[in-house]
């Protein structure tokens, strides 16, 4: 137990359990709560070292399983402690593309960092804070290799979408030799990237050098097309002459509650009160041209418990509400958001009022209130989780002139209402087969949140790229074969 | 970048820019529009697609100024650049052999509803224009819709050309003579209020295009929803016509009413001084001729 199972930490095993979990430095919340500079600021490379060195090398890293595309974080913690950060690096890049961004937002609590068994005494490995200093050194010098490029093979693919999903894949086909184009819907790529997590969580700056990677890799981009009415899926794969397709339009479509008053002024979905700040930088009005409601000094109320939710909250704080009330139906517990979100918020003073639902929007003009009703936790639904009943007669009201409901987003329908043959789900999610991302329709892939129903970043990319696989080996064999209609629900066109 | 190739004024404060588009020109069908963005710090708003050509891959849109995006897309000439215009979005507009049909036209609602009464016209159905403005300099495309249409009437609220009087007049007397099958009314909101009402009792199949206020145009945002059969509906993918008999348009009015004072703001830091959002056009290479201070051409957008 006490001799050192790797030569870069000259720690023994029971000494690194004894060594705390650096702290991630923070922007101080008072400061921050005004600011859309980011909260957290990164390990330096001492706090990185100290953080590698309570890694106990386990020979059968659970971390890695733990991860939804198993990078291997023993062996990158390693390449930490030896001082290669740019190796470390290069490590991650074999699984995950998009570190400096998936070191930022990845719910590591509920996976990696989930799987870490120093987690099960003290706290868990900072996996996630190391892969963000080894994405951020790599970007700070500058000296990010580009993979090379292997021989032009002729074939071209369409992209549909320009989230994680649609990115990584990108990535991976030019590399392989094809011809890649990337469609967008908006004037700005990146999906939720771009206009849905704000600065404060991921600076602009990190995707863009991302971006930037790609069309150095060849990549290339064409924004203000939306598939489905600016050109088809057929078109594409006719006229336009692709030969594959990948379909990662996300599941942005905003849903309402279907309670009175949601109509009322002031009443946002959080998908819209995000990108009118976030991609349309309506927080510089009148610098920037689009409007949205002033918060500054007034009552704001978000409603849900999800990332979305918190960014929402904490982006209204930041434009000068005078009190957020996060409202939500179930416990603590339940909350979906990044553990850490969820703190930070509370921090910058986000009230969070629990066991909680909307009934009603109040006002004339604009909304003046929300009408709650409290709730309780009842028997399991079948996402496992206790199904939240409304307490009888326990209804009150919540002052807010602004309202934003984050209670979750469905599939856009657009692609899959224009392309015959494309078989949905009752839900119109694509069917996609779970190992190949095939659709019903030959030459046509799916995957990340259009697939799955709204998930993370990782779990996207890692779409992507198993997309990226599947459709290489359709390029290069010509045959599509589909395995047995496992849930393939509609007949396919073949 | 979309290049301006054409522009012309059809009226004070109303012009007409024909735009290098050419997949929007490829697939548009009457009823659907595009949203511009025409500068970096630019705000997304949508504009009907009048006209398009697949040919030459042009699309034509008719601006009306009404704040200070239309106000700067009005300063514009050929040569200059629009940075993004996406499209075409919307559902088409429902064209059938519906029998005696009647399109009405209110100030730039005319422009918008031009595209629907040509397309009604080539599928064989009567087809009777109204439109109606403010005043005679007021009017556009008199020549257009008379040449896309069996007939039409003019209706001025001061009667200094056509006939005095309000569009709702000059329906009410169709309806009197004969049987109408289908009406379609585009205009300001209380325009289209008023024909709904005016067809309700005869239960005539009545559309009408809803200008909620729109971000991307594509469901994502949900900032446009309308209230539609007690329900709600997305002007933009589910629209933007809709049946005039089942839209709350008291509902749509407060909304278009939600930014009035920050477009004020806009408006007047815009026309306090217009070469910021020039110069940031310049420097994009978006604007290559030289822009004076433009005095006459502010005056007609400042009221
Ligand atoms: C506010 C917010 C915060 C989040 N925070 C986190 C977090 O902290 N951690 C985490 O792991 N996950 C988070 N998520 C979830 C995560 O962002 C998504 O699961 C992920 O982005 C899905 O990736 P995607 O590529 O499938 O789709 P998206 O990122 O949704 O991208 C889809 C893209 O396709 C485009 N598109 C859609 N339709 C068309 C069309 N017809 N034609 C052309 N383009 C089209 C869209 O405009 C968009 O750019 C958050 C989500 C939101 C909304
Ligand atoms: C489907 C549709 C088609 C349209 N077609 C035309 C057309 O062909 N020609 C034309 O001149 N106008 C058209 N409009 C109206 C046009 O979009 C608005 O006049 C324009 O957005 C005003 O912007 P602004 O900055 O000039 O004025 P602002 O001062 O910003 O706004 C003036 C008024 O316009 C409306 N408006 C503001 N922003 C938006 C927005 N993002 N989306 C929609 N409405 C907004 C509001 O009611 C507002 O009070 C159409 C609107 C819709 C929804
Ligand atoms: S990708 Fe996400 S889950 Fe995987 S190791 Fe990195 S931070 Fe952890
Ligand atoms: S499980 Fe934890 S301690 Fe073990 S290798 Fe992974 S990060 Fe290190
Ligand atoms: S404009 Fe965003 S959903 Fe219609």
């Amino acid at each position: 137990m006490n001799k050192p199972v790797n030569p870069n930490n000259p720690l023994t095993l029971k000494e690194r359990m004894q060594l705390d979990r650096q702290p991630m430095p923070e922007c101080p919340a008072a400061e921050r709560a005004h600011s859309f500079t980011e909260v957290n600021q990164g390990y330096d490379p001492q706090l990185a070292n100290c953080e590698a060195m309570r890694c106990l090398s386990c020979a059968k890293p659970t971390c890695v399983v733990g991860c939804p595309v198993g990078v291997k974080v023993k062996d990158f913690i390693d390449l930490i402690l030896a001082g290669d950060y740019l190796g470390a690096a290069a490590k991650i890049r074999e699984d995950n593309v998009l570190p400096a961004i998936t070191g930022r937002v990845c719910p590591q609590e509920d996976q990696c960092e989930g799987g870490c068994v120093v987690g099960r005494k003290k706290e868990s490995i900072g996996i996630g804070n190391l892969e963000r200093f080894v994405a951020d050194y790599e970007q700070r010098t500058g000296a990010v290799g580009l993979p090379e490029r292997a021989p032009r093979t002729g074939k071209r693919v369409a992209i549909i979408g320009s989230g994680p999903a649609g990115l990584s894949c990108a990535g991976d086909l030019v590399q392989r030799g094809h011809e890649v184009r990337v469609f967008e819907a908006l004037h700005e790529l990146g999906g939720v990237l771009a206009y849905g997590i704000p600065e404060f969580r991921l600076p602009r700056a990190v995707l863009h050098q991302e971006l930037r990677n790609l069309e150095a890799m060849g990549v290339e981009f064409e924004t203000n097309v939306v598939v489905g009415r600016t050109v088809t899926i057929d078109d594409l794969l006719g006229n336009e002459g692709y030969h594959a397709i990948f379909v990662a339009t996300g599941a942005g479509l905003p849903q309402f509650m279907k309670i009175p008053g949601e109509d009322l002024n002031g009443v946002y979905s959080a998908n819209e009160f995000l990108t009118r700040v976030n991609l349309m930088r309506a927080y510089r009005h009148p610098d920037y041209d689009q409007p949205v409601y002033d918060c500054r000094d007034q009552e704001v109320a978000v409603v849900g418990g999800g990332n979305t939710a918190l960014d929402a909250a904490r982006t209204a704080l930041r434009m000068g509400a005078r009190t957020v009330n996060l409202i939500y139906r179930r416990s603590a517990a339940e909350m979906p958001a990044r553990k850490e979100e969820v703190r930070h918020a509370v921090d910058e003073g986000i009230h969070i009022m629990h066991l909680t639902n909307p009934v009603a929007y109040l006002g004339d003009e604009r909304v003046r209130s929300v009408r709650a009703v409290k709730m309780a936790l009842g028997e399991p639904d079948e996402s496992g989780r206790r199904r939240p009943m409304p307490v009888e007669g326990s209804e009150f009201e919540v002052p807010a002139s602004i309202v934003i409901v984050a209670v979750g987003t469905t599939a856009n329908p657009l692609v899959q209402a224009t392309t015959p043959g494309l078989a949905t789900t009752k839900r119109n999610y694509i069917v996609a087969d779970p190992k190949t991302l095939r659709t019903s329709r030959e030459g046509v892939f799916a995957g990340g949140d259009i697939v799955t129903g709204g998930a993370t970043v990782i779990l996207a990319m890692g779409a992507g790229r198993k997309a990226a696989q599947s459709v290489h080996e359709w390029l290069t064999t010509g045959v599509w074969q589909m395995d047995p209609p496992a849930q393939i629900t509609s007949t396919p066109a073949v | 970048m979309f290049p301006i190739v054409a522009a012309q004024e059809l009226a004070k404060d109303i012009k007409r820019l024909t735009l290098f588009a050419p997949r929007i020109a490829r697939r548009h069908q009457p009823g659907q529009f595009v949203i511009v963005r025409v500068h970096e710090h630019g705000e997304r708003i949508p504009l009907t697609i009048a006209d398009s050509d697949r040919e030459s891959g042009h699309i034509t849109i008719i601006v009306q100024t009404a704040g200070k995006t239309t106000a700067l897309l009005n300063m514009l000439e050929p040569g200059d650049c629009l940075l993004d215009v996406v499209g075409p979005l919307g559902k088409p507009s429902e064209i059938e052999r519906y029998g005696n049909a009647v399109v009405i036209g209110g100030g730039v609602g005319t422009a918008i509803a031009y595209p629907t009464a040509r397309a009604l016209h080539a599928a064989d159905n009567h087809v009777t224009a109204i439109v109606g403005a403010r005043t005679r300099d007021l009017l556009i495309l008199e020549s257009e819709m008379r040449a896309a249409t069996d007939e039409l009437l003019v209706m001025t609220d001061d009667g200094s050309y056509g006939e005095k009087g309000f569009v709702t007049d000059a329906l009410r007397r169709l309806m009197a003579e004969r049987r109408l099958d289908y009406v379609l009314a585009i205009g300001p909101v209380p325009m289209m209020k008023a024909v709904a009402e005016v067809t309700r009792p005869q239960a005539i199949h009545t559309f009408v295009s809803l200008n909620a206020i729109m971000v991307d145009g594509t469901g994502m945002c949900g900032g446009c929803r309308v209230s539609v059969n007690e329900g709600s509906q997305f002007a933009c993918v589910d629209g933007p016509e809709f049946d005039a008999h089942r839209v709350d348009f008291d509902v749509l009015s407060r909304r278009n009413r939600q930014y009035r004072s920050l477009e004020a703001e806009s408006m007047a830091a815009f026309h306090a001084d217009p070469t910021p959002d020039l110069e940031l056009m310049r420097a994009a290479g978006q604007l290559t001729r030289e822009i004076g201070p433009h005095p006459a051409r502010m005056r007609s957008v400042a009221r």
